[in-house]
């Protein structure tokens, strides 16, 4: 996509996407009195006696444990956990995301360097080509996210624990679409290309560093946005065995030991979040290498 | 055309089938007794390194013969038979631990002797969760999408939201949904629907657009209705899209439905079963049940790449090989 055009489009939709989010909190409103009208009404006004439909709304906005609790709820809990707690406090939700997001960090450049590296041996040798690539190619099909089980056991028996598992799980899943995306990538270059890099008598590696590696890009930066997705929903299911203590996939799953519905709300927003910071931080990088090689 | 495949025949595979035999027979008369410490033998070292070179110089060989389609998945196929022996041979030699990494021949079995309770895992987690989740998300991913394309406003402001919900791990309202379907399959079914929902959804919107500008023009000289040209020319030209659509989410609705089991579950299931026995340390059966869950994925995607080729065969990305 031209840079030129993307301010207007960007524009364009920033009237309709505003209307729809409003729509959607104005429909979470609405459903959180729907969902929490029979346990408002239950725990909260009968005991006082009779009520009136302004005091249900309010109560079913303000429940201690809510089936849907409303936007401004998890705000508060979220702006609380994240002010009245030191940063390096469990209590803290910001220092699970910082777990969460440290491992996943690890495993992510962690897979993709395997990545590329394996995607160039690939390239260069026939013999990984055959016999490797098409099972990496199928496990895009069967969910390898599975195994992560059984990598925390194995892991947990050598004596690893800590971020070294979970950035593990996170690399592995990061590590499979980069490198398919980079044998497509660095296949890319068309033959009159890599002919006038032999004419140059250039040796394979300096074809790979000044011409394949650079016609790669386009492939390798679609492939990191989908892997570091990847890589965090990795990372937040390697934290959800029991030993956990920390990160975000822990926070969800003692949320809903307890019940603590307002709790998995705001771990759930700050996973969101942190996807979404993680895959914008991804493109930042991705326009600022694209738009040097602009002016060619 | 048939000498270099006689030649990798009998100068390549068959030596390395010869070693390796000879070296599997090998095995229980050199290897001391389990538990006996004091490592592997020499000699039996040597011979497996041999084979190891003879497998790695078979593989080679028959990576580098040309003139069929089939060498390429033949390669593949004896790359992953050497991988299997040689996970085979190296633990017993070793003496791995089963809870580190147990033998192929001891998840087979444990393939075969739990397989009840596999089977009622896969009906479980398969084909409840996951296939009625796939079906309903799909469905109104593209019910939604074909609704949507005649309000531009609503597009405008639902594409960008739906891809960036690419980005967020939407498995993680597992809990969610265990609270509020219960912990039985409804609730997975609701994490994959909503996993399936938003790819399905910018999938038909993208092939709904794709119709050519000259189609749509001839279709408007014709005078065909809005309904027309959507049945005639703009969902057929969608249908490509829809499949690729179909594709991802056939794997996506599988991680979500695992995954989701992860968060709590009834004693029954794919994902519980790897959980809870990976606890117990029973790595023969958690491995059995990812078997099963790689099965089905392969074959899952499988069968969507043939319904494609029904489907979709006048599209150049089917139509050429």
């Amino acid at each position: 996509m031209p840079s030129m055009r993307e301010a207007p489009a960007w524009r364009r939709q920033l009237l309709p996407v505003a209307t729809l989010l409003l729509a959607a909190l104005l429909l979470w409103y609405a459903g959180a009195v729907l969902l929490n009208a029979p346990g408002a009404i239950e725990r909260v006004l009968l005991p006082k006696g009779p009520y009136t439909t302004q005091e249900l709304v309010k109560a079913t906005w303000a429940m201690e444990r809510p089936v849907l609790p409303v936007p401004h709820q998890v705000a508060a809990d979220l702006w609380a956990s994240i002010t009245e707690n030191e940063l390096t406090s469990p209590r803290n939700l910001l220092y699970h995301v910082a777990v969460t997001a440290k491992s996943t960090l690890i495993g992510f450049v962690l897979g993709t360097l395997l990545g590329v590296l394996l995607a160039s041996a690939i390239v260069h040798s026939r013999t990984l080509d055959r016999a490797l690539l098409p099972w990496i190619v199928a496990s895009q099909t069967v969910p390898v996210l599975a195994i992560a089980p059984i990598v925390l056991v194995i892991l947990g028996s050598l004596g690893f624990s800590g971020v070294a598992p979970k950035a593990t799980i996170a690399m592995y899943l990061c590590f499979f679409p980069v490198t398919v995306a980079m044998v497509l990538g660095l296949r890319s270059p068309q033959r009159i290309e890599t002919e006038l890099m032999h004419t140059y008598a250039a040796s394979r590696l300096q074809a790979l560093w000044m011409l394949r590696l650079p016609a790669a890009l386009p492939f390798l930066f679609p492939s990191l946005r989908v892997a570091i997705a990847a890589g965090l929903v990795g990372a937040m299911v390697a934290e959800l065995p029991t030993g956990a203590q920390a990160g975000l996939g822990a926070r969800l799953l003692t949320g809903s030991y307890y019940g603590n519905t307002v709790g998995i709300w705001s771990a759930l927003v700050l996973s969101a979040l942190l996807g979404l910071a993680l895959t914008g931080v991804v493109a930042g990088v991705e326009r600022l290498v694209m738009r040097q090689r602009r002016p060619a | 055309m048939m000498k270099p495949l006689r030649r990798f025949l009998i100068a390549g595979l068959l030596p390395a089938l010869l070693a390796a035999v000879a070296a599997a027979a090998l095995m229980p008369v050199l290897l001391p007794e389990p538990g006996g410490g004091g490592g592997p033998p020499a000699l039996l070292l040597i011979a497996l390194f041999g084979v190891f070179v003879l497998a790695g110089r078979c593989v080679r060989q028959l990576a580098a013969l040309d003139g069929s389609a089939f060498y390429g998945p033949l390669t593949a196929a004896l790359f992953g038979v050497w991988v299997l022996y040689f996970w085979q041979v190296g633990v017993t030699v070793f003496e791995v631990p089963r809870v580190l990494l147990p033998a192929p021949s001891l998840i087979a079995l444990s393939l075969f002797e739990h397989a009840a309770t596999l089977g009622r895992d896969f009906v479980q987690t398969v084909l409840k969760a996951v296939l009625i989740g796939w079906a309903l998300g799909s469905a109104l991913g593209f019910a939604v999408g074909v609704a949507i394309d005649r309000a531009p406003f609503l597009q405008r402001g639902l594409l960008p939201l739906a891809s960036l919900t690419s980005t967020v791990p939407l498995v993680a309202v597992a809990p969610i949904m265990v609270m509020w379907f219960g912990f039985d399959w409804p609730s997975k079914a609701a994490v994959v629907v909503l996993m399936t929902f938003f790819p399905m959804l910018i999938s038909t919107l993208a092939g709904l657009q794709s119709a050519g500008r000259l189609e749509r023009e001839l279709m408007h000289s014709y005078a065909a209705s809005y309904w027309r040209t959507l049945l005639d020319l703009r969902l057929p030209n969608a249908v490509p899209f829809i499949m690729s659509a179909l594709k991802i989410n056939a794997t996506l609705a599988l991680i979500g439905a695992i995954v989701a089991e992860f968060f709590g579950s009834p004693t029954v299931g794919l994902g519980f079963r790897i959980s809870t026995e990976a606890a117990r340390m029973n790595m023969a059966l958690v491995w059995g049940a990812i078997v099963v869950a790689a099965v089905t994925g392969s074959v899952a995607y499988a069968l969507l790449v043939r319904l494609e080729r029904r489907w979709a065969f006048w599209h150049p990305s089917v139509r050429a090989p």
